[in-house]
């Protein structure tokens, strides 16, 4: 009754072969590369398949790398319960990209598509109520991002004078210190050899 | 021509049934709910952008503040994923202790949950009593790692020390006697009249609805869905252990509350058995450069001091590598989903909790529901704040 990685992995390919651009096994979990006109399609696709059946969203959340000319990658996490199996759809998107909401196929995506515009500012079209989630109420910018310092941009006090919580922009006695502590120390060349010996025997 | 007219109505953020920072904006008819909007994020820390700026040791202590009434339950979904990046195996005896402290967390939050949703309805004895057991088992959580919450006992590899001498006995003595104090609260709870009035078929959610609105753990279990990562997916020595699994038939808060009762005595036999089985050996791996060597040999040797003190300052790599680890806390699954760059931080690690789907949940939990029920349907959910806020 129930499949594999490598069965669902093929059942996915030969189920969706525009969509798919790449698919990998990685700790015995199935990664798939989509682009963002497919995504709707591929998730009702695994959704209501019957060889598929994954019914239930785990999670939505997106990375920033940016230095890439595709920003963002956004994942999307799914999980079948009779196949007992896990699904991480990949997709690359540029940083205006407007991303399909998918609140019509999972309704509990509807708080974590919110949670990663808050966190990326990736907007989604067509979702029903796309606020701010996590941030206080009118927050700037983006924490997630990599560009967003640590400490943030305001801070809150309260103030005497006004009776009131005031914001103002963070001042540190310190500046935030980022030590690296990493060694560029790789080993000398004969313990390079040999674990480059001890790889190539594997 | 009356035109109708809805109140609204401010629920929280300091009120005590809101287990916590919650606000819930009401949409009132008289006193029928129609709509409810919650606003979160009042206990927002910014945990997973403080770990991409720490070392995989340093952030352990930040998945104890998340959900703090079962905090090891999170380090262990962390410590998990950092394993299987790295590939490294945890010896016997240390998987043994993190399932008996895994499943003295289950306890830890049930107990909370279930005694705090009997106050919510107006009990104010279980609580009393529940809470003096949660007592004895942080005691159990100070011994063994010096604190009685924020415990940062679990690490990559295994966990911080072996157990003290005689805890192992006096955890066993705890087995003995607190079956006795779950029948007690029974006595209180299960056939109590006013309990039941409030519970029973209030919040009622179908499998089809559970599994739409992403729940999981007791609120998947309380609707007739058998799933349990512990057995569906064991990790760590789960599978050595022979358990069941309680699963509701009506999906309401009053179904929830026996899957939990129940899976405290489940928990219980765990721990006596996990006990009885415990292998002797090392409680971490012995690959030195994950594992920090011993204290004494601080003292003697120079090579076990730089190890120590780069082990602490940079820390270890990990290699590049994504992966997504759930594991069954006891409010459902909660996951780490970690991205390494191959260097000493982790590049981003995303929390999965569970309480914030459940939350999410709230507007069509309620709908067409009383007043007097959003506490007694939050407080079945089993929300903690420090996680779904993060």
């Amino acid at each position: 009754m129930s499949i594999t990685v490598s069965d669902l992995e093929r059942t996915v390919n030969s189920g969706l072969t525009t969509a798919i651009k790449k698919s990998e096994i990685n700790y015995n979990q199935l990664f798939v590369y989509i682009d963002i006109e497919d995504l709707a399609s591929t998730v009702l696709f695994l959704k209501t398949n019957n060889k598929c059946r994954f019914r239930q969203l785990i999670d939505i959340t997106a990375v920033d790398y940016p230095q890439k000319e595709k920003r963002f990658k956004i994942i999307y996490l799914l999980l079948s319960h009779e196949n007992n199996l896990r699904i991480l759809i990949n997709i690359n998107i540029e940083e205006k990209t407007l991303v399909p909401s998918i609140t019509k196929i999972f309704p509990s995506a509807n708080w974590m598509e919110r949670e990663v515009f808050d966190m990326y500012g990736i907007s989604f079209s067509n979702h029903p109520d796309l606020r701010r989630i996590l941030t206080d109420y009118g927050f700037e910018g983006h924490p997630l991002r990599k560009d967003f310092p640590l400490t943030g941009h305001t801070e809150v006090r309260y103030s005497e004078d006004k009776k009131k919580v005031i914001y103002e922009p963070v001042k540190l006695d310190q500046q935030y210190r980022n030590f690296d502590f990493e060694s560029p120390w790789e080993g000398t060349e004969y313990i390079k050899k040999e674990k480059k010996n001890e790889t190539e025997e594997k | 021509m009356t035109k109708k007219r809805t109140m609204n109505l401010n629920f929280g953020p300091q009120h005590p049934a809101a287990h916590g920072v919650l606000r819930l904006i009401l949409e009132l008819d008289g006193e029928v709910v129609e709509k409810i909007d919650p606003h979160i994020g009042l206990l927002h820390r910014g945990t997973e952008k403080l770990i991409e700026h720490k070392t995989y040791t340093q952030a352990v202590p930040y998945f104890d503040r998340l959900d703090y009434v079962a905090p090891m339950n999170q380090e262990h979904a962390f410590a998990l994923a950092i394993e299987k990046l790295l590939n490294i195996e945890v010896p016997i005896r240390g998987q043994y202790i993190r399932v008996l402290f895994c499943e003295i967390g289950r306890i830890l939050s049930h107990l909370l949950n279930v005694t705090t949703q009997a106050l919510d309805v107006g009990a104010l004895t279980p609580s009393l009593w529940g809470f003096e057991e949660r007592e004895t088992l942080m005691t159990f959580y100070e011994r063994v790692s010096g604190s009685r919450l924020h415990a940062n006992y679990f690490r990559p590899g295994g966990v911080h020390q072996d157990l003290p001498r005689g805890l192992s006995e006096d955890i066993i003595l705890f087995c003995k006697n607190f079956p006795k104090v779950i029948d007690d609260l029974e006595t209180l709870l299960t056939d109590n009249r006013i309990f039941k009035q409030r519970n029973v078929d209030i919040g009622v959610v179908t499998q089809q609805e559970a599994l739409d609105h992403s729940f999981s753990g007791v609120m998947l279990r309380g609707s007739g869905v058998p799933w349990d990562l512990r057995k569906s997916q064991p990790y760590d020595c789960y599978q050595d252990f022979d358990f069941k699994i309680p699963v509701g038939k009506n999906g309401d808060c009053y179904d929830r509350y026996l899957c939990r009762m129940e899976e405290m005595r489940e928990s219980i036999k765990i721990i006596k058995d996990c006990i009885g089985k415990m292998p002797s050996g090392p409680v971490r791996t012995i690959d030195g450069k994950i594992t920090p060597p011993k204290k004494e040999d601080l003292k003697n040797s120079m090579e076990a001091l730089i190890h120590h003190f780069k082990l602490f300052s940079e820390g270890f790599r990990v290699p590049e590598g994504e992966i997504y680890i759930p594991v069954e806390a006891p409010k459902g699954e909660f996951g780490v989903y970690l991205i390494s760059d191959g260097s000493n931080k982790p590049y981003k690690c995303k929390i999965r909790a569970p309480g914030f789907s459940h939350l999410q949940s709230m507007d069509y939990l309620l709908k067409g529901h009383m007043l007097a029920d959003v506490p007694a349907v939050l407080g079945s959910l089993d929300i903690v704040f420090g996680e779904v806020d993060r």
